[in-house]
């Protein structure tokens, strides 16, 4: 399977601020490690190292 | 004495002193509006071409001057050619389709609106706040010719109002001094500060945003094209958090900057500074005339409930948005034409009371839908933590290259009318295969007919919309005349019709509201779910 790279969330809006919420109250490391954490538990949940590979590419 | 609070564009309705003045017993109303801003005066409209007399208050003489809100949507032109004086506004108004979105220097992507075709009435108009406003007196003129009852007193301000029980009493100042009235159902239409909602003791609460605004608006004759410009952290000196800048009748162009909390008022509208941003913006080169400008802070907010016994309040007196999306007046028209049929079928006794109460809970459910969209906008736009800042740029970043970053990007969600889902008058929707954007509590989409366009071919009252089917010509429940508006595939030259009310059905029957906005709709018609529907929708149920 190919990256997506087109839209492919619903409801947007909502998710960015589900995702903002995440952060309420955390401090510049706490946020990082969340950040971190949410970055491998997505890259488990894609599981294919091909699309792993390029989605690292288009976000460097 | 009444004080002004600031200077007019328009005078169009001068103080003159009326008999009720020195009258021995307060004159009675059976409607008293409060406020001649725009939402005032389409509620009154609204109500006076359904036979009810209104009377409106103003503290002022005439419409304030401003652009202000500058941005008409669909729906509300849709509601003001309903009222006979939306043509005019599109004719006057600039159309325009396509946005560019800007970070700094860099063009992140630009998007066009790309209007469906087969609407009568364009996506969105840019239009000054005192020529929409002007386009609704107009039409009360027209109306007081035609002898329609809709009285307007310039400065004649609310001082004290009083719950009597079976009226609202008021006490009201004007240049020869006070008086009183009594009114049967008062509206109250005075703005953010409201001064009625003061008197009442009500809350308003909501989120205030930290924020200050700078307007300039310019007369040029400059070679921009008609485009909505949005700058994220803009480029030129001292611009601020964002940017906008976009285009008016009589070649005023909006620009708005985002300048913080932490500023100097009066050093900010000083005229050179002014010049100095513009400048900065638009180039040494260009040649413009300062038109308007002002600084305005804003909030999200709400009244907890719109409707308190006798008075309702409407528009930017029950809620407020912030600027993004163009969410103020547009819904605050919603708000007067939701409440105007309801009101008259109330004094006519065709309808109890607690028809009132679905104003509320309609139109409270639309400013929720609003605050919320305005207020995603506003956190995205100026993100307040180091985080949102980080994602915010992120997904600018992002969306200079890939498409999906695009709908993240979150410059204000232009005002579109909400779909009443699940709230009390809302029917059943027994069409199966039926298009989701005419559901039930859905504002009816325009389409084009055979002859004209299918929203001005709906009635004033209820109107029962059958499609490729039968069902008998009128018929009342409760006293309540529901006119059928019978269209079959001859009517609809363009397929429009059927793709926005058929979808996969091959007949449909709807059962729309004086507002227009669909209650229930079944495949074919059914005497006793059409009666049971139109009976929830006028609060009998």
């Amino acid at each position: 399977m190919a990256l997506i790279l087109q839209p492919n969330i619903p409801d947007q809006d909502g998710f960015y601020q589900e995702l903002l919420a995440a952060h309420d109250g955390l401090g510049k490391a706490e946020s990082d490690a969340l950040n971190a954490r949410l970055i491998l538990i997505l890259c488990n949940h894609i599981g294919d190292r091909e699309v792993i590979a390029a989605a690292l590419k288009a976000a460097k | 004495m009444t004080q002004s609070r600031y200077r007019l564009a328009f005078e169009l309705y001068p103080y003159r002193k009326v008999a009720a003045q020195d009258a021995p017993v307060p004159e009675r109303h059976p409607i008293v509006v409060v406020g001649a801003g725009p939402i005032g005066i389409a509620t009154a409209l609204d109500l006076a071409q359904r036979g009810q007399p209104v009377l409106v208050l103003d503290d002022h003489e005439g419409i304030g001057e401003g652009s202000r809100a500058i941005c008409f949507s669909q729906r509300c032109l849709e509601i003001a050619d309903r009222l006979g004086c939306g043509a005019a506004m599109v004719e006057k108004g600039v159309v325009w389709n396509v946005g560019k979105v800007f970070h700094g220097d860099d063009r992140v992507f630009e998007f066009n609106l790309q209007p469906e075709t087969g609407h009568k009435n364009p996506a969105f108009i840019n239009l000054q706040q005192p020529y929409f406003e002007k386009f609704l007196i107009d039409q009360v003129r027209a109306e007081q010719n035609n002898g329609l009852e809709i009285e307007i007193r310039g400065r004649n301000r609310v001082t004290a109002l009083e719950d009597r029980g079976d009226c609202i009493a008021l006490s009201v100042d004007t240049p020869d001094g006070p008086y009183s009235l009594h009114a049967d159902w008062l509206i109250a239409c005075d703005g953010a500060r409201s001064p009625l909602r003061e008197m009442m003791g009500l809350g308003f609460e909501g989120r205030v945003f930290e924020d200050n605004f700078l307007i300039a608006d310019v007369k040029m004759t400059a070679d921009f094209p008609t485009e909505r410009w949005f700058w994220f952290e803009p480029p030129f000196k001292d611009a601020g958090q964002s940017a906008l800048l976009h285009r008016q009748p009589d070649d005023i162009w909006r620009i708005d900057f985002q300048l913080g909390w932490d500023i100097d008022r009066e050093k900010e509208l000083d005229e050179a500074n002014i010049r100095a941003r513009v400048d900065s913006m638009l180039g040494p080169e260009a040649q413009y005339e300062l038109e308007w400008t002002s600084i305005y802070t804003f909030q999200c907010r709400r009244m907890e409930r719109f409707r308190h016994g006798r008075v309702m309040f409407a528009g930017d007196a029950a809620h407020q948005v912030s600027p993004f999306g163009a969410r103020g007046a547009n819904s605050g028209m919603q708000d007067a034409e939701n409440l105007a049929w309801k009101l008259d079928l109330v004094i006519r006794g065709l309808a109890p009371e607690d028809l009132l109460d679905s104003y509320s809970e309609e139109r409270v459910f639309g400013a929720d839908e609003n605050i919320l969209n305005s207020t995603r906008a506003t956190d995205f736009i100026t993100p307040k933590t180091e985080i949102s800042t980080l994602f915010r740029n992120a997904v600018l970043t992002l969306a200079h290259k890939h498409a999906f970053a695009r709908p993240l990007v979150n410059s204000g969600r232009l005002s579109v009318p909400c779909t009443y889902d699940g709230l009390s008058l809302t029917g059943e929707d027994r069409l199966a295969g039926g298009p989701a954007r005419t559901r039930p509590g859905a504002p009816c989409v325009d389409a084009p007919l055979r002859d004209g366009f299918l929203l001005d071919a709906l009635g004033s009252g209820f109107t029962l919309l059958t499609l490729n089917t039968d069902a008998p010509e009128t018929f009342a429940e409760a006293g309540i005349d529901v006119a059928r508006l019978a269209l079959g595939a001859d009517d609809d030259p363009t397929g429009a019709l059927s793709a926005r009310y058929l979808g996969q059905a091959g007949t449909a029957v709807y059962l729309i509201r004086p507002d227009q906005h669909v209650v229930a709709r079944w495949p074919a018609f059914d005497e006793t779910a059409t009666r049971a529907a139109l009976r929830r929708a006028t609060g009998q149920e």
